[in-house]
């Protein structure tokens, strides 16, 4: 499991070498999440229509270790956008992958760029 | 600058470092705590709960940077060996030395392990820190690896009972083991012992009581218990709390006066036999007594405190050892001297058997005051009692009312309003917080909120026991200086869910997004989308198809999550009458996608573990079959279950089948606050367990008997009768009248038990709205129903018809591969998720 987690490491947008074109924005849905494949990576891709903002994390949740984030619901904690796990409810910022709740474990972020209504994600490996 | 130096990082050694850390003479103090534990002081009361908390540090008291920031020098995982009282140091095992004016003596208990035969045998563990928790759940985890399932708790004290629950959360087949004979023996009564007994038996814990044990039985590990009465009990491991020993051995070391049976002997003032050092918690022998509860432990912290810093503040005289828990899910009280018995006390004890409920008080024969009492299976009535104790209030004129509570007309508290109580009243006994602190606190305008008190008063902040009655101070004292107190859904929308209900429907808003631009703020979240989405389908019928990004995780995927992230499936079986024909296609189809099969409670059947790009494949073999969606993922309803009734019962009175179909498929897909189940039952013998539902139906002669309310999710209620001998067309009006009415009303996530719990005038307020239509509303509830019964459709069917649905389905955005990572693990011939 610990092999698993350590997959997904905070990729910041400066690290980024390798950005994969994963899909049309249209592909996506509005204000939900969706899951794409890197490889032996899953990675939740979300859009929020309100902002015009996308986001991408890993779609493991750190707490059960279940491929599942990218079904979860979106939303904002004082501002902050986030998304609330299917299984128990534990959310997690979309901008640094911190746990909202407060618990030790976080989420591996990832930058997301759209070019001509192409959705690309930035990965350092 | 004076040297205080506390030995010790458990609860009360930290209480003392905050209050000395906050005392307006703290400067003239150095502060140096030791700890010999790695982490910092943690929170021992819900040590239980660190199995579900997978994380230590939410337990932890501070964090250390709360020393730092206050200048305490905390040193962890470093034990102090020596005291020597002449030259004023203390030596610790890595041989330094550091010098005090003040020693505080915190040392707290350690587990009180008996002397049986084999107790070093591996599989004994002993139930006290986080390490011990940690050390049970790997072995437990091993024993189940090598399908070894039995663990036993020797001790069924209070900590006892929350080790074997504990033991059972991991997976184990538990059993208690008691010396005495009784469960909690300082706490409980027989009798309340016995009920007790029954509840936690009944959550498959066996309790063995005034056993002997003898010897640890076992070559590698451990292999039964012998008792001395010639029984035994095979397990294979044992988990010891069978009580508390004061950590004395330092004192005893340095030539301190303790008490014969341990424990260090202080006076009113905390003070040792040495003045330059206090004792204080679990090692300290106060009035001949070790008092194993945090808040005598915190009193006592306050009172050294004080002691050192030049002020007079005193040990109480009598250590009041009241103490309200949930313990294995069953709440259990006992204040003041639960025991007591002579001819001054009359005792007054309530039992309902079915329930599980037993509560006692004891009362000065003159009728003047409480003296104390036990509580098991509901301790709601705790604060009141404990507060006219503790106050020595009067009492009202029919103590009995006390614990009988509301029977029938329209009874108050006993206290009347929570503002009656005398400012002095002790509102949170851990932290020491009386009602006056707690009001002026708001009336002096420094807080405006629960959470501004909980900071700034410390109220609450501990045990959490005093949570309901801080909660309604805080808002009597808001309401009392003309401010509204409401209940707000989230952050994003200030309204509660009925005003929000209404403000859609009467400004006619068509989706979230254009309620939260006109009343609400921000982006919404995960729970007041649900909500939303709820109203939305409450007032238009629409499916969760239309706005799938705000409905619940289930809801937009039409099934529900499952453990490893796979989906159950739950057609709609109406009454739970099905033909051999669709009974074999549920088999085919599950044969097919290799689900997992069980019959429900609900008289359904559920087919576990399907994947999400399976779903649309299983639905539509499901529907072309002639199902339906049964809406088990949603707050909505579910099923109404039924007996066979009079076509086949030679009891039956009425046709419970035919009635139960005619309901299911009225309010099938009918959103609500919470999921709804109904039952209809032919006969008063209730097979169809009628209620326990939110609405039930009980055939009777002349009709049919309705009754509602009857769930309370984790607190289970029965139904109550709303109206007698009703034909079927009555009682569906009355039904259709009563589910609107709830709809519109209830908060989010409410029960229909709680909602009428909260309803003012009860049961009887609700007869005057549906039977008599006080409100003059009856034929608009009628008829709001009947359009959303028109406006049925099943949400599953338009899914699988409509391609751009059906992209929610696929697992990947930029790839056809299904999804790899679930694992599933053989059980009875079936599959389950592999464990977490």
């Amino acid at each position: 499991m610990e092999e698993l987690l350590k997959q997904y490491q905070t990729v910041a947008e400066q690290q980024a070498i390798n950005w994969v074109r994963v899909g049309h924005t249209s592909d996506f849905p509005e204000n939900a999440g969706a899951c794409v494949k890197y490889n032996s990576k899953q990675i939740a891709v979300y859009y929020f229509s309100r902002t015009d903002s996308w986001y991408a994390c890993q779609n493991l949740c750190p707490h059960k270790m279940e491929m599942v984030l990218s079904r979860g619901m979106t939303g904002d904690s004082q501002g902050i956008p986030k998304v609330a796990c299917p299984l128990h409810k534990k959310t997690f910022s979309l901008e640094d992958g911190s746990n909202l709740n407060g618990e030790a474990y976080s989420i591996a972020t990832y930058p997301v760029r759209i070019q001509e209504g192409n959705v690309y994600i930035g990965f350092a490996d | 600058m004076q040297k205080v130096i506390v030995i010790g990082n458990g609860m009360v050694g930290y209480k003392f470092c905050e209050k000395l850390a906050a005392h307006p003479l703290r400067d003239q103090f150095q502060i140096t705590v030791f700890g010999e534990e790695s982490r910092p002081a943690y929170d021992r009361v819900h040590l239980s709960e660190y199995f579900t908390l997978d994380s230590a540090d939410k337990l932890l008291l501070a964090s250390r940077n709360w020393y730092d920031e206050n200048q305490i020098t905390l040193r962890t995982g470093e034990m102090i060996t020596d005291i020597e009282t002449k030259s004023k140091r203390v030596l610790t095992h890595k041989h330094e030395y550091f010098e005090y004016d003040y020693l505080i003596l915190a040392t707290g208990s350690s587990c009180f392990v008996p002397t049986i035969k084999g107790v070093d045998k591996p599989g004994v563990f002993i139930y006290r820190t986080i390490e011990d928790l940690d050390a049970i759940k790997d072995y437990a985890q091993k024993l189940k690896n090598e399908g070894k399932f039995k663990a036993s708790v020797l001790g069924g004290g209070l900590l006892g009972l929350e080790a074997a629950n504990a033991a059972k959360e991991l997976g184990m087949q538990t059993d208690v083991i008691e010396f005495a004979p009784r469960l909690m023996p300082r706490q409980l009564n027989q009798a309340a012992s016995d009920m007790l007994q029954n509840k936690i038996e009944s959550l498959g814990i066996k309790v063995h009581l005034g056993k002997n044990s003898q010897e640890i039985v076992g070559e590698d590990g451990i292999e039964q218990i012998d008792f001395t009465d010639e029984t035994t009990l095979k397990t294979d491991m044992l988990i010891i709390s069978a009580g508390i020993r004061p950590r004395d051995e330092l004192a005893v070391k340095s030539g301190l006066k303790t008490g014969e049976r341990g424990g260090v002997y202080v006076n009113n003032k905390m003070e040792t036999s040495d003045p330059a050092i206090y004792a204080i918690g679990e090692v300290a022998l106060y009035n001949n007594g070790i008092y194993g509860l945090v808040a005598p432990g915190y009193e006592m912290a306050g009172v050294a405190v004080e002691q050192i810093t030049g002020g007079e503040k005193l040990m109480s005289p009598t250590i009041d050892m009241s103490t309200q828990l949930k313990l294995v899910g069953t709440e259990v009280a006992s204040f003041g001297d639960p025991f007591i018995e002579n001819e001054n006390v009359t005792a007054i004890v309530y039992e309902n058997k079915q329930r599980g409920v037993y509560k006692r008080i004891n009362i000065a024969k003159d009728g003047s005051k409480l003296l104390g009492g036990i509580m098991v299976g509901d301790s709601s009535d705790y604060n009141t009692l404990f507060q006219l104790y503790i106050n020595a209030m009067k009492l009202p004129e029919n103590p009995e009312d006390l614990i009988l509570g509301s029977r029938g007309g329209e009874s108050k508290s006993a206290l009347g309003s929570v503002l009656d109580l005398p400012d002095t009243a002790q509102i949170c006994s851990c932290e020491a917080v009386s009602k006056g602190a707690i009001c002026d606190s708001i009336s002096s305008g420094a807080c405006c909120s629960f959470t501004d008190v909980v900071k700034s008063t410390k109220a609450s902040s501990s045990c959490g026991g005093c949570k309901p009655m801080v909660t309604d101070l805080v808002n009597a004292t808001l309401k009392s200086m003309g401010q509204e107190v409401k209940e707000t859904i989230c952050e994003h929308f200030e309204y509660s869910r009925q005003e929000l209900y209404d403000l859609v429907k009467l400004h006619s808003i068509m989706d979230f997004d254009e309620a939260l631009d006109k009343h609400g703020k921000g982006h919404g979240c995960e729970t007041c989308k649900p909500v939303l989405a709820s109203i939305f389908a409450s007032i238009y019928m629409e499916t969760a198809n239309r706005q799938a990004p705000i409905q619940d995780s289930n809801d937009r995927f039409l099934a529900n999550i499952q453990r490893n992230g796979s989906y159950s499936v739950v057609p709609r079986v109406p009454g739970g009458e099905i033909t051999p024909e669709k009974l074999m296609v549920l088999g085919q189809v599950a044969k097919k996608y290799d689900l997992y099969t069980k019959i429900t409670g609900g008289q359904r059947i559920d087919l576990f573990g399907a994947q999400l790009h399976e779903l649309p494949m299983i639905w539509k073999e499901l529907i072309d079959a002639g199902f339906e969606s049964g809406h088990a993922y949603g707050k909505s309803l579910r099923t109404v279950k039924s007996c066979v009734g009079s076509t086949w019962c030679r009891y039956g009175l009425h046709d419970s089948v035919s009635f139960a179909i005619r309901i299911e498929e009225r309010y099938k897909g009918l959103r609500s606050p919470h999921k709804l189940k109904g039952g209809v039952s032919g006969c008063i013998r209730e097979c169809a367990e009628a209620r326990g539902k939110d609405f039930g139906v009980i055939a009777v002669e002349g009709g049919w008997n309705l009754f509602v309310c009857g769930n309370g999710g984790a607190t289970p209620k029965h139904a109550v009768l709303l109206a007698e001998k009703l034909d079927d067309e009555t009682c569906i009006k009355y039904l259709d009248r009563f589910l609107v009415y709830y709809i519109r009303t209830a908060a989010p996530l409410q029960r229909t038990a709680p909602w009428l719990d909260k309803l003012e005038g009860g049961i009887d307020y609700l007869k005057k709205v549906i039977v008599e239509d006080s409100l003059g509303i009856g034929e608009e509830l009628e008829a709001e129903m009947e359009e959303l019964v028109q406006r049925y459709a099943c949400e599953w069917k338009e899914a699988i018809e409509d391609p751009q649905m059906m992209k929610r389905f696929k697992p990947f955005v930029n790839s056809d591969e299904t999804d790899d990572s679930l694992v599933f693990v053989p059980m009875r011939e079936q599959k389950m998720p592999r464990p977490w």
